[in-house]
């Protein structure tokens, strides 16, 4: 079958601006939910299809229009199989935070805009799917900063709220700061003025001095770094993906970050290729931090959104360790395996976009039951919800890594990506894989607390709140979107041997190195030179097996089973006052790691004024502020109000002043065009 | 197929054998503390009994505390059957790697945690919470024996670690290997809650973590999750012995090298479980907040492993 491609292409962006521009003139609220999810879904679909042959066949599709807005160099789309993959990605996830969205803005009826609401979502949908096809400077950053600006608006939803206002505020800036990096680094690729297509970059990369190469990385990491919300250019991440409504925050946490990883794929591997080693080390230093940072401060925190939103820049951390292993070996002349690494790491991209989806869909679904992100105020929500607490399982065993998920299968290839840059005989490498392979240890290992936590506060034992125990699951629409996200996170990881091939694919053609990694050995997971192997597949069929087998055969000698009070030590009836809370979940590992959260905490007894010793109430309140935060962007921010109390010295309101000013703009105006005359 | 039929004895062996290593240790204990003891098989007593009583399950409680037996029994049979045990014969013949073993048998612990919370009891919670702090803190010491085992072997996989070591046995006396199997062999203290770091004695104290955690489960759940916990016990233990000290064990699925096999693997087995029932006496409980020291002392020890296994070639 073959499908007429830039007709589908035509036909998402249609779908889009529809979408868009329907949603915008509606005449009821209901109507402009349905136009936004409508446009949205059908302009995923077409981005899916088009995504779709691309993989399929292997062959490039190009659409180029020089004569649309010339002046900066046309509009040029080309889309290879690499951008086909995240083009997927943002559509798949798109189509389904659509249909979820349409009854999870019904809360918004009546209360502010969906009309402008709507515009904002489809803008968003067209700015990720178009940042994969761009194929020249100017449509990158139009598609790039289209994405950017209408997150924004989204994340500003409730902006009401002054922490909504607050993130946007951050979003806004870091968004921009790596913006602005975004400007030289293409400049400094140009081969001449007005040469901005890609593959003008792509063969002008190859003559520019090492000098000019790694100033082009370092740029591209810290620009797609701050996108992908890597530490420290996170602190935008962790406030601005829980301010959006929950389907928005599945595509910034499921997609819109991962087009930072894309940018970084582009840039490094394929328009500059192979690089000294130190880009590679670089790459993992900043990997292991944002791992064990994202998952360290995941762990302490006790809204829901925020904790997923952490666990976010945990993920971007393995996928990045990935990257940088690969490019260590790339850079010692081990392209075969390289190739795992960059594999793996497109592998986690896909898995985290699946896992993530759901994980934030679910916490969406418990947001509406419980009216809450607060975990302190949840529980027993498995018995209200139970489709939801499912997916909500699914999601957290895949992002601890169990297998036979999704999340198992992609940092299992990671650490042998990892381990095989133990071979090369260098100190430094022989030192440094190794480290890396005990830092994603140790975050897989907090990893599973941190979602033993999220899942077992939240869902299990008794509700702490009225409203949690009043919690229901919203309309049966919402379950499309958990089901088809929850079968792919099983699938992706039973089958994760045929998903590695076909990333594998994907490399090759990018990095242009033959592949002689055996991808997909049937059922089994391998690594580089198939020395190592495991089968998530028959893993799973063991363990079904084995259990079903126990339970046949304790079913068959048959047990009475009495439901009774939880034993509690003779007291008289259980309260939810007495399980364990989040924040106690968390202490030990906050004592054990206290050297990098650093909590204030505050302790105070108030007792009656008349006896001592009868104390009335005892407030004790911690608090942790990530440090990072503290020692990095404090002084920036310092700096920047400082600069802008001084300017407004200038603005003292006096009509008289600003005359001043303008004949003093004047007369510098004609006397610097006396001068360049 | 006469692979499949060595996995499936493998199995049996290893659910037929597992229960006897925590009996044996606790009749050691008390004969070093000069009590008669229990005899070894009282396990097998225990599970019996266990199976046959009724269950008490609390009314809190989901489908997730019913379920939680089922997995932690049959993830840690399945790891069971595919470490080494009495054979390592080459070859595909096993469902995963070390990596695959490690990860199986946390997914056992983590709905084990689960398990603990579901009940909504302070002392489930409080087991739960330690179990994964601990966890947490000896995965990267698992992580980093195994590249020291890798680095040797140029793999993960069992096979491939057990005939490099059988091939060169200097390299098994060597800095490298030993560390790591000082490293691997606190972890194996503190997964499979022994001494310094957690109490298989006491119930109800304020220091305890394993017991806390189970301690909502009665009958025929309990009898698993036990099993599953002495099986746990069983594969660190077959870890220790098989990956740094081979000797013995079979390389091909010939009767007589399968009989010396297993006559090996049980003396090493009695041998290191005789060791950590001597240690137990020995030595006192750790506070909890000390345990990370022992815990970063282990890992410590594996980066040495990993450095002197590199300096080594």
């Amino acid at each position: 079958m073959t499908v007429d491609r830039s007709a589908a292409f035509l036909f998402m962006i249609a779908g889009y601006v529809a979408g868009a521009i329907v949603a915008l003139i509606a005449p009821s609220d209901r109507i402009a939910r349905g136009a936004t999810a409508i446009g949205a879904a059908s302009g995923s679909v077409a981005g899916l299809v088009t995504a779709l042959a691309v993989l399929a066949t292997g062959d490039r599709f190009e659409l180029v229009r020089p004569d649309m807005i010339a002046v900066a160099g046309g509009v040029a789309i080309q889309l290879d199989s690499l951008g086909a993959l995240f083009l997927a990605l943002v559509c798949s996830v798109g189509l389904f935070a659509a249909v979820y969205g349409f009854t999870y803005t019904a809360d918004y009826d009546g209360r502010r805009s969906l009309r402008f609401f709507g515009l904002m979502f489809n803008a968003f949908l067209l700015g990720m799917s178009l940042v994969p096809c761009a194929a020249n400077v100017f449509t990158f950053l139009f598609a790039w900063e289209l994405m950017a600006v209408a997150s924004y608006f989204l994340v500003m939803t409730e902006h009401e709220s002054s922490d909504a206002r607050a993130a946007g505020l951050w979003y806004a800036a870091m968004t921009h700061f790596g913006f602005v990096l975004l400007l030289p680094m293409f400049l400094i690729m140009a081969p001449a003025a007005g040469a901005t297509a890609f593959v003008d970059l792509r063969a002008g990369a190859s003559a520019l001095p090492p000098a000019a190469r790694s100033t082009v990385f370092a740029l591209a990491l810290a620009a797609f770094g701050s996108k992908a919300g890597v530490v420290p250019l996170h602190v935008w991440l962790p406030r601005a993906h829980p301010a959006a409504p929950s389907h928005v925050s599945a595509l910034m946490s499921g997609v819109m970050i991962k087009l930072g990883v894309y940018g970084l794929l582009r840039v490094t591997s394929d328009f500059l290729g192979t690089g000294p080693a130190w880009w590679g080390g670089l790459v993992l230093a900043v990997g292991s931090l944002s791992a064990l940072g994202g998952v360290l401060y995941a762990l302490t925190e006790n809204d829901l959104k925020r904790l997923l939103a952490y666990s976010s820049v945990e993920n971007v951390g393995v996928i990045f360790l990935g990257i940088g292993a690969a490019l260590v070996l790339q850079s010692y002349g081990l392209p075969a395996l390289a190739m795992v690494g960059f594999g793996a790491a497109l592998l986690h991209t896909v898995n985290h976009a699946c896992f993530k989806t759901l994980l934030f869909l679910a916490a969406g679904n418990v947001l509406r039951g419980a009216r809450t992100r607060n975990m302190e105020q949840m529980g027993g929500l498995i018995k209200g919800m139970p489709v939801t607490a499912m997916a909500f399982l699914i999601g957290s065993a895949a992002a601890a890594a169990l297998p036979p998920l999704n999340g198992f299968a992609s940092e299992w290839m990671v650490f042998q990506a990892l381990l095989s840059g133990a071979q090369i005989a260098k100190p430094e490498v022989a030192i440094g894989s190794p480290l890396a392979v005990g830092v994603l240890a140790l975050t897989s290992g907090l990893a599973a607390a941190t979602f033993v936590k999220a899942f077992g506060i939240s869902f299990l034992a008794m509700p702490r709140s009225d409203a949690a125990a009043a919690a229901r699951e919203p309309h049966w629409s919402a379950w499309t979107a958990l089901g088809a996200f929850a079968a792919a996170t099983v699938v992706l990881g039973l089958f994760a041997p045929s998903a590695i091939a076909a990333m594998y694919r994907i490399v090759e053609s990018v990095t242009a190195t033959p592949r002689n990694v055996t991808g997909g050995g049937g059922i089994w997971l391998l690594s580089a030179h198939g020395v190592a192997a495991v089968s998530p597949l028959l893993i799973a069929v063991l363990v079904a097996s084995v259990a079903f087998v126990a339970f046949a055969s304790i079913r068959a000698r048959g047990f009475d089973v009495r439901v009774a009070d939880t034993w509690g030590c003779g007291r008289i009836r259980q309260t939810a006052r007495m399980e364990y809370t989040s924040s106690a979940f968390a202490e030990p590992l906050r004592r054990i790691f206290s050297e990098l959260y650093r909590p204030t905490e505050d302790f105070s007894v108030s007792v009656h004024p008349e006896a001592r010793l009868i104390i009335r109430s005892i407030t004790y309140t911690t608090r942790i502020v990530p440090w990072i935060e503290k020692a990095l962007y404090e002084p920036v921010t310092r700096g920047a109000r400082a600069i802008a109390a001084s300017v407004r010295r200038l603005q003292a309101g006096s009509v008289h002043l600003y005359l001043l000013y303008i004949a003093a703009a004047l007369m510098a105006a004609l006397a610097s065009a006396w001068w360049f005359e | 197929m006469s692979r499949a039929i060595a996995i499936l004895f493998q199995t049996l062996l290893a659910a037929g054998l597992a229960p006897l290593v925590g009996g044996f240790i606790r009749w050691v204990k008390a004969r070093l503390n000069g009590r008669r003891g229990a005899p070894p098989w009282q396990p097998y007593y225990d599970i019996q009994k266990l199976l046959g009583k009724e269950a008490v399950v609390s009314r809190t409680a989901s489908w997730i505390f019913r379920a939680t037996p089922f997995v932690v029994f049959s993830t840690s049979l399945v790891v069971a059957s595919f470490v080494p045990l009495v054979a390592a014969p080459a070859g595909r013949f096993i469902a995963g790697d070390l990596f695959a073993a490690v990860y199986l048998l946390l997914l056992g612990t983590f709905f084990l945690a689960l398990a603990g919370l579901d009940t909504g009891s302070p002392f489930g919670g409080m087991g739960a919470s330690r179990e994964m702090t601990v966890v947490a803190l000896t995965e990267p010491t698992v992580a980093l024996s195994i590249v020291a085992l890798a680095l040797n072997a140029g793999s993960t996989s069992f096979s491939q670690i057990v005939s490099r070591t059988l091939a060169e046995p200097a390299a098994a006396l060597g800095p490298g290997h030993l560390l790591a199997f000082a490293a691997l062999f606190i972890v194996t203290l503190a997964e499979t809650g022994r001494l310094p770091v957690d109490n298989p004695a006491t119930h109800l104290e304020l220091t305890m973590i394993h017991e806390a955690m189970v301690l909502e489960y009665s009958g025929p759940y309990l009898a698993l999750v036990e099993w599953g916990a002495s099986l746990k016990l069983f594969v660190f233990l077959a870890l220790a012995v098989n990956l740094f000290m081979p000797w013995g064990i079979a390389v091909s699925l010939a009767p007589i090298p399968l009989a010396i096999g297993l006559v090996t693997f049980v003396v090493k087995i009695g041998v290191l479980a005789t060791a950590i029932a001597v240690l137990e006496t020995r030595v006192a409980k750790l506070r909890l907040f000390r345990v990370p020291e022992l815990l970063s002392a282990s890992f410590v020890l594996a980066l040495l492993a990993v450095l002197s296994t590199f300096l080594a070639r």
